[in-house]
């Protein structure tokens, strides 16, 4: 598969040797050319000093018979002009951008970007997972990000205690399926009755996150992330 | 008319003081606070120290909902990320980004941003200059010629008067 990556930092480096070890055929745009000769030095002739942000250096890149551009710069509005210029000009089948800044997840979303990559996203969820507040945690995003895999805790107060998943109001798009009940993960079953202490794991979509909130944690909502 | 700009660097300092004295209210952002030096002392309008490609930092500033948006720094790409999220996110009425290479400056145009591009009116007045044919060139704004891929919303509007 023909792989475009654009950006020598890191994540462009070892994103390109990994592709290269599976076998994929790779160009790697670096606009700095002293960065861009260091890296040509270890993986050959792969490199291109060039900004990846010019439409004629994607097209001598041949992103016209590219499967897949890789934007891992760590500028949010680089990756997304060369994800764009890509799609609408390139007509590339998939387009991948890393954020920085989550806030910018939805605008990219929403002007055609297939792949939205977060690290801050992914870190913010593992820092979550440490802190023992009743909050919903983030653990996985799904289907680009439409889908959360969230983890609700029962804790004293929640309005889910002794009710059975059929009490609980939750709109289409969220479908909770497992409980970790003293640290046994057990499928949710119609008989199942919650109570304090147990983890509830569901699949929801991100605009129903406030009604898991409410059924599952109860008092004010406040959305995590 | 509520105008917002983003970068207060020669053209937008300029710009922002021509439409503040004008009547209108302005509010300019800059994520340097020396860029504020380019204004004159009595600076009728706002200016705002802040990133102007930080949808949070624009909402505080007061971009959402104005009547137009500037997008004058002097990188392209952040201009054009400006631009995207003043059509998409703020409800920003008219749009221009400054990109000034041409090729990435027709291609927003055609995904629904006016453009507006130094590199490309340069060259046409000084080809004028050098007595070679006037072309149909590139005069000032450009309009969208296309429509935006987040929203039909911001299709090519009509053009207007500034």
């Amino acid at each position: 598969m023909y792989v475009i990556v654009i950006g020598g930092g890191k994540v462009g480096y070892y994103l390109t040797k990994e592709l290269l070890a599976a076998g994929h055929e790779i160009v790697l745009l670096e606009k700095d050319p002293r960065r861009a000769r260091q890296i040509a030095d270890e993986v050959g002739s792969i490199v291109l000093a060039r900004d990846g942000c010019e439409g004629k250096h994607l097209a001598e890149a041949g992103a016209n018979r590219a499967a897949i551009v890789a934007a891992v710069t760590g500028d949010d509005e680089d990756n997304l002009v060369v994800c764009q210029m890509a799609k609408h000009h390139f007509d590339v089948p998939r387009t991948i951008a890393r954020v920085n800044n989550p806030k910018n997840e939805e605008l990219f979303r929403h002007l055609g970007v297939d792949d939205i990559i977060s690290p801050t996203r992914m870190i913010l969820g593992a820092v979550e997972q440490d802190i023992p507040v009743h909050e919903l945690l983030h653990l996985a995003q799904l289907e680009g990000g439409d889908l959360e895999v969230m983890e609700a805790q029962i804790a004293d107060g929640s309005p889910a205690i002794g009710r059975r998943p059929g009490d609980i109001d939750l709109p289409d798009g969220c479908t909770m399926f497992v409980v970790i009940r003293d640290e046994v993960a057990q499928a949710i079953r119609p008989e199942t009755v919650f109570q304090v202490g147990d983890k509830v794991i569901a699949i929801t979509r991100t605009d129903c996150q406030l009604d898991l909130h409410r059924e599952l944690i109860g008092s004010a909502a406040v959305p995590a992330g | 008319m509520r105008v917002f700009i983003v970068g207060c660097g020669r053209v937008g300092a300029g710009i922002a003081e021509r439409l503040a004295r004008a009547g209108h209210d302005v509010t300019v952002i800059d994520i340097n606070t020396e860029a504020f030096a380019r204004l004159e002392p009595d600076f009728p309008g706002a200016a705002v120290r802040g990133d102007g490609t930080d949808e949070d930092v624009l909402r505080r500033a007061g971009a959402q909902g104005a009547d137009l948006f500037y997008s004058l720094t002097e990188g392209d790409n952040r201009n054009i990320l400006a631009a995207q999220l003043a059509a998409e996110s703020l409800d920003v009425g008219r749009v221009v980004a400054k990109i000034n290479d041409p090729v990435r400056s027709e291609a927003y145009a055609a995904l629904g941003i006016a453009t507006i591009c130094r590199t490309a009116m340069l060259v046409d007045a000084l080809g004028e200059y050098a007595g070679l044919p006037i072309e149909p060139g590139v005069r000032g704004v450009s309009e969208a010629t296309g429509i935006h891929p987040g929203g039909e919303h911001h299709a090519a509007p009509a053009a207007q008067e500034v």
